[in-house]
């Protein structure tokens, strides 16, 4: 299955030179003509508070099939936390105000019931959290907790649920599961407790895994094996993977297909060699030139200037247009009028961008790509 | 487990001990006249000598203070008008003014306000950690806000007001009247006398708790491994109670565990208005006849129900919170 493939984009990261390396094209094949597990279409969320409507996702659209992974990239505030509670329905619907549709499988989640929304969520989808020190409960043991989370879907006695545990501990590659099944989070070492959290996570054989920047809180050398881990456990469950992050050498590593996210709305969508070897949007070229490299000039650092914008006022027309150098190429000052449609840009279908700029590959060839290390 | 008990109970005789030299030395300075206290107003200099040499109050205040000393683990004699009275350890001086040894003064004054604080406790704990989770859960709602509200008008009229209010319009009108009766002679009794304390104190504290709990429910709620148990697919009782709860009440048990001991050395208040016999009223009566041995020895009792719920409230931490290791 792993295989180098010809003219895979180099991306550099805090780990060195990181190489799209696993052969996705077959699995893409072997994909193609399925129909999506999950379809997100117009997603709207939005808070409102006393300052005003927060606008924090607006009118996201994208699909996910069994076995293929999708990773949303984008800077924080841009949505795409956002959005993935709202597949897991773990916003409060008192202070939420959710629209369109995400379907998974057959079921329509947004204004879900209650008590489906429970039986939907750790079942249907599990979640995978950022910090695996806060996102166990320290007052319970590893094993207490995930028997909980098998016995919340599955009528079985405890020690049914108990062995289920040792056994997902075991297959997440924790040493000796039956006797550390008693420990608390505290008696773990952080690569460890994510482990166990992704243990948890899956004990019920949910058909969607959503990973929310499960590596950030790790240290480097931890982050590659749960990466690994993650990987391999989808090839084994066949599960859909939804994955968050904003590091690029990670979706390089382990992404089919990449979403880019900014201030709410999809930018750029396309495969992992696409939206990385070839990426269409200024937002995106960016986020590459933003990666530090590890034999490199700092000097060379480029940072994308400007901060995100504030979600309670966006600017008008394309958000992203305060930021952009590019924006004077485009005539009649577009950018700042109008909000361009995501809109497919080759002929094969999925590759789509959101932008006005004419060319958009020529100019990453001859503007961006010299200044990438 | 074993080296942190040891160690723990060498720093409370330690604490116990400067409390008791603190007392004894802050009475012994004190322009007070225990002697002329004893003997009245119609004393004879004759009659004020013989209780000076009884009360020993020429002697150095070393002789003084280790005779007291002596007293809490070995007993002692005291001799007045030739009359010897013995009095047995812990012997905790003798009170001329009520002619009774002061443990025994004491011994029949605790279990009074042990089951005041204890029935009240009930109370308030039930009513703030119930109101509290519900506040905590409704939060920015009209309810949660009437329950703020609520629980901050209730904390911010003096205790005395509400304790004299319920005594006067509440004890003996929709309550039982206020008595105290020995659990041992008639629990029913017991419990009946004590309700309009129990309610009065209980309701009162319920209100701070019931705040303790909001705020601390608030922030449990928060935690991220809230959002991982509601991720898991149990129902949302489970997560409020189960996860949020255990969570919060942790720190809710360290200020009660504190309370509880500040109370124990007497619910002075709650004791004087609803006349039970309680340490509380028996210190406020030793104050206004300047009688030292019961001020000092409710002192002491003091001293020790803080030190020992410190204790308490440090095993029980250990219990609640795993990542706590008693060492």
């Amino acid at each position: 299955m792993i295989e180098e493939v010809e003219s895979t984009p180099a991306v550099v990261t805090k780990r060195g030179p990181i190489k799209v390396s696993r052969d996705r094209s077959k699995r893409g094949e072997r994909q193609a003509g399925e129909a999506p597990y999950l379809l997100v279409k117009d997603l709207v969320v939005e808070f409102p508070t006393a300052d005003g409507t927060v606008r924090a996702v607006q009118g996201l659209s994208y699909s996910l099939s069994l076995g293929r992974t999708l990773a949303i990239v984008g800077e924080s505030g841009s949505g795409k936390s956002v959005s993935s509670m709202a597949i897991m329905g773990l916003h409060d619907p008192k202070s939420t105000r959710i629209s369109g549709s995400i379907r998974l499988g057959e079921r329509e989640i947004v204004n879900m019931p209650q008590e489906s929304m429970r039986k939907h969520r750790g079942a249907g989808a599990a979640m995978i959290f950022q910090d695996p020190q806060s996102s166990l409960h320290p007052y319970f043991t590893i094993g207490n907790q995930i028997v909980e989370a098998y016995r919340a879907h599955h009528n079985v006695s405890k020690r049914a649920a108990r062995e289920r545990a040792v056994d997902m501990l075991g297959r997440v590659g924790i040493p000796h599961p039956r006797r550390r099944l008693d420990d608390y989070p505290h008696q773990f070492s952080g690569g460890m407790r994510q482990r166990a959290m992704i243990a948890m996570s899956l004990v019920n054989d949910p058909k969607l895994l959503i990973a929310d920047e499960p590596t950030t809180a790790l240290d480097v050398t931890v982050q590659a094996q749960i990466l690994d881990l993650i990987v391999d456990l989808q090839q084994d469950f066949g599960s859909a993977v939804l994955f968050i992050t904003h590091d690029l050498g990670v979706v390089a590593e382990l992404a089919d297909d990449v979403l880019v996210m900014y201030a709410g709305r999809a930018v750029e969508y396309g495969t992992v060699n696409d939206v990385l070897g070839k990426p269409l949007h200024p937002y995106t070229w960016g986020l590459l030139e933003s990666i530090p490299a590890v034999s490199g000039d700092p000097a060379r650092l480029h940072p994308i200037p400007g901060t995100p914008p504030s979600l309670l006022a966006l600017p008008t027309g394309c958000s992203f247009h305060p930021r952009c150098e590019f924006r004077t190429r485009v005539p009649r000052d577009l950018c700042r009028q109008d909000l361009p449609d995501l809109e497919p840009r080759t002929a094969d279908t999925g590759r789509m961008s959101r932008c006005h700029l004419r060319e958009p590959d020529r100019v990453f060839e001859t503007d961006i790509l010299p200044r990438l290390p | 487990m074993l080296t942190f008990l040891l160690r723990r109970l060498v720093s409370a005789v330690s604490v116990i001990f400067l409390t008791l030299i603190a007392s004894f030395s802050l009475f012994y300075l004190a322009p007070t006249d225990p002697a002329g206290v004893v003997c009245g107003p119609r004393c004879t200099p004759q009659r004020l000598a013989e209780i000076e040499k009884t009360l020993r109050v020429h002697d150095p205040v070393i002789t003084q203070f280790t005779g007291y000393v002596k007293g809490l683990f070995v007993g002692r004699d005291y001799t007045t008008g030739g009359v010897t009275q013995e009095c047995s350890a812990p012997c905790l001086g003798y009170s001329f003014t009520l002619g009774q040894p002061v443990t025994k003064l004491i011994a029949n004054a605790l279990p009074v306000t042990v089951s005041i604080v204890l029935g009240a406790a009930f109370f308030y704990l039930l009513i703030g950690i119930m109101a509290g989770t519900l506040s905590a859960r409704v939060r920015g709602t009209m309810l949660d806000r009437v329950v703020v509200a609520g629980t901050l008008t209730l904390s911010s009229i003096p205790y005395f007001v509400v304790a004299l209010i319920s005594a006067l319009f509440v004890a003996g009108v929709i309550l039982p009247g206020s008595e105290w009766v020995p659990i041992t002679e008639n629990p029913l009794g017991w419990a009946g006398g004590l309700l309009a304390a129990w309610v009065t104190l209980g309701i009162v504290n319920a209100a701070s708790y019931t705040r303790y709990t909001r705020a601390s429910m608030i922030e449990s709620l928060g935690e991220d491994y809230v959002r991982t148990a509601r991720a898991k697919g149990i129902s949302e009782k489970r997560v409020v109670y189960r996860h949020g709860l255990r969570a919060a009440v942790t720190p809710v048990a360290t200020i009660f565990g504190l309370d509880l001991a500040g109370q124990l050395a007497g619910a002075v208040f709650t004791e004087t208005i609803f006349g039970l016999p309680g340490l509380g009223r028996l210190t406020i009566q030793a104050f206004s006849q300047y009688d030292l041995p019961v001020l000092m020895a409710t002192v002491l009792i003091g001293a020790v129900a803080l030190v020992t719920m410190n204790l308490i409230v440090d095993i029980v931490y250990s219990i609640l919170d795993p990542r706590v290791r008693l060492r």
